[in-house]
């Protein structure tokens, strides 16, 4: 097991080395140093206290979606709409921030809620679907996306008109966002705010619900072989309902984090990337609730530092998404770096 | 009601034809047993590359640029493609975790591009094809109202090659081999064929064929890229299914979901439909697609081997 832990994490790193020398040939065609763009996109991540707050609450709903997309994954389910599942919950949240005036020790967990049940709704169908008519959750939670994108589209200049722009929501009051002022303080005026902490428990959680629990031995039992699973006694359909509900809670709590986190209001016309980053940071990080975690910091670099190299340098900020979306293809391809790390590892045993 | 329909249908027309060719695209791909949900990414990369390739010709050749920048909107979505088609046949990699890789890259690397080359990211083309009525033909009554007039030319284009992809892979021996290697590819190795050959001419074909779709919709409907096909790759996927796999099929799903977007577009302009609220038509085709999903689940038509990685000495 040990070995095997080791080698995901090997591989991890080499597929985000190649990644990363993939952005430096593209920053070096296009007439950049490469050196410089990728000091300033670092720096921009990273160089003071408020920076680092904005990379972890950047990072705050991808860890998020990569749970949801890793926690799919383990019983064999690819969500693929964890992007429809944030909105959803951000929609859910975001209603009940703008509807009901109670105090925010009740009003918080209550948004945090509703943007679970948002998700778990939007997740509870293909799930449903996937269990009962054995419909390919891929395709269907693809058409998912696109009714939440239009839901949101619609309903949020409907019920929740922005104050000057058509196309948001009203901003939520401050009592109802999840930023705290002690914490903003601390990081210097930054956009982290309590969903790190929800982010940090739900890792724990998740891993805990993995490894140490009936459910999760029967989820990934399902997901190795459901006719297995089937033929142990396993209730597998009851098992892939529940799966997805839970990957749709945990993407609608990223929606959560994001929409009345970081900001403070919806906006429509807008898929989040962060459900598709969530598929890069779950692959990245082996499946692994932890891992997820770390890769998806490390991409909070990259989405928060991407500005400032911009603003710094001519290299426009999509090399960000263009690296992150190189590393899925690496990632994607690991048998490539397996082999070569076997061929590798011979080549050493046969010279001693 | 009659002036309305005529009035609808060039729009409705000139909507399905990206979303046909691209579900064409997938239908040789899937039909070869590959799955590709990098459609949407491919389209994107084929209406980059024309529209980088008619804004540089037009100055200089104004007749011809578009017909180029269909051209190398084919060549570069077919090389795109190869990207998926080594990770997907040669390495046995996760087809849709390779196709989400393909929708990524290709959303962020053209708007990189784009950003180096004109500032905004986006690239306009001075123009496109023009509308024109089929002479003779357009005097027809009925058909000759909604089908034969404000054509444009793309639009014959692919329907012939809807005819030809139709020719290709019911009544030639390469239609069967692709065929019979997306229902058990392990019978057509055993009868001689050339799996890997196979899949991967039919992943460049669909690569091709959505970066044609994503030209068409640059030259007719868009007139400039931005950086994305706003979900039309996914809508076309949804298509082949809903069309189950079958190129007159897809060509009557992708008509409806081009009809129904075409009239949530318009609602708002005809009383008759503003009674319908927008979300409704909107999510229309893909609630259609999900009932769709539903009802084929027992008798679904898909390639028995799609999605699966062949190997050659497994059995």
């Amino acid at each position: 097991m040990k070995i095997k832990i080791n080698k995901q994490i090997y591989i991890g790193l080499i597929s985000v080395l190649l990644g990363l020398i993939a952005g430096a040939i593209l920053m070096a065609f296009t007439g950049n140093n490469p050196f410089l763009g990728y000091s300033y996109l670092f720096r921009g991540g990273l160089m003071n206290i408020e920076r680092i707050g904005n990379t972890l609450a950047t990072a705050t709903p991808l860890i998020f979606t990569g749970l949801s997309v890793a926690f799919a994954f383990k019983t064999g389910l690819f969500n693929i709409g964890a992007s429809g599942q944030m909105l959803v919950g951000g929609l859910f949240a975001t209603a009940v921030a703008l509807t009901f005036n109670i105090p925010r020790v009740v009003l918080l967990p209550t948004m945090i809620i509703a943007a679970m049940l948002g998700g778990g709704l939007w997740a509870f169908i293909p799930g449903l679907l996937k269990a009962r008519f054995n419909v390919h959750e891929v395709v269907s939670t693809i058409m998912m996306n696109w009714i939440a994108y239009w839901t949101i589209y619609y309903s949020v200049p409907a019920f929740f008109k922005g104050e000057f722009l058509e196309t948001e929501s009203r901003s939520i009051s401050s009592a109802a966002s999840l930023k705290a002022e002690w914490l903003t303080d601390l990081f210097n005026g930054s956009f982290i705010n309590y969903g790190l902490f929800l982010a940090v428990v739900a890792v724990v959680i998740i891993a805990v619900i993995l490894n140490k629990t009936v459910l999760g031995y029967e989820l990934k039992a399902a997901g190795y072989n459901r006719f297995g699973a089937e033929y142990a006694g396993m209730k597998v359909n009851r098992n892939i309902i529940l799966s997805m509900v839970i990957a749709g809670a945990l993407s609608g709590l990223g929606g959560a984090t994001y929409y009345v986190g970081y900001a403070s209001n919806i906006q429509i016309g807008v898929l989040p990337t962060m459900g598709f980053d969530g598929i890069a940071a779950a692959l990245l990080g082996g499946l692994n609730p932890y891992g997820v975690m770390a890769a998806s910091i490390f991409f909070g670099i990259f989405h928060s530092g991407k500005g400032f190299m911009n603003a710094m340098t001519s290299i426009p900020p999509e090399i960000g998404d263009t690296i992150i979306a190189t590393i899925i293809y690496f990632a994607a391809t690991s048998i490539l770096i397996e082999r070569a790390i076997n061929v590798v590892r011979k080549k050493v045993k046969g010279e001693n | 009601m009659w002036l309305l329909l005529t009035q609808i249908f060039p729009y409705a027309i000139a909507f399905t034809i990206p979303l046909l060719i691209t579900s064409l695209g997938g239908l040789f791909s899937e039909r070869s047993g590959v799955v590709n949900i990098g459609l949407e990414g491919l389209m994107v990369v084929g209406m980059f590359a024309s529209a980088v390739t008619i804004s540089t010709l037009q100055p200089i050749l104004p007749e011809g640029a578009i017909w180029i920048g269909l051209l190398s909107a084919m060549v570069f979505g077919a090389l795109f493609s190869l990207l998926h088609a080594f990770a997907s046949i040669n390495l046995n990699a996760d087809q849709v975790i390779s196709g989400t890789a393909i929708n990524m890259i290709a959303g962020a690397l053209t708007v990189f591009i784009a950003r180096t080359m004109t500032g905004s990211g986006n690239i306009r083309i001075t123009s496109g094809f023009s509308r024109m009525s089929i002479p003779v033909l357009h005097k027809i009554p009925i058909i000759g109202k909604l089908f034969f007039t404000q054509t444009y030319i793309s639009t014959w284009l692919v329907l012939l090659i809807l005819l030809l992809s139709w020719l290709v892979i019911y009544k030639t021996a390469f239609g069967l081999r692709l065929r019979s290697c997306g229902e058990h590819p392990h019978a057509a190795d055993a009868a001689g064929v050339n799996v890997y050959f196979i899949r991967y001419m039919s992943v460049m074909i669909s690569g091709a064929f959505a970066g044609l779709g994503g030209a068409v919709l640059l030259v007719t409907i868009a007139g400039e890229f931005s950086g994305s096909v706003a979900g039309l790759g996914f809508l076309s996927l949804a298509a082949l299914i809903f069309g189950q796999w079958k190129p007159l099929g897809i060509l009557g799903a992708t008509f409806f979901f081009g009809f129904s977007a075409t009239l949530a577009n318009v609602s708002q302009a005809v009383p008759a439909l503003a009674v319908i609220p927008g979300i409704i038509l909107k999510i229309f085709p893909y609630v259609v697609t999900l009932i769709a999903l539903v009802i084929f689940s027992k008798s679904s038509q898909a390639p028995r081997a799609v999605g699966e990685p062949f190997e050659h000495g497994k059995r």
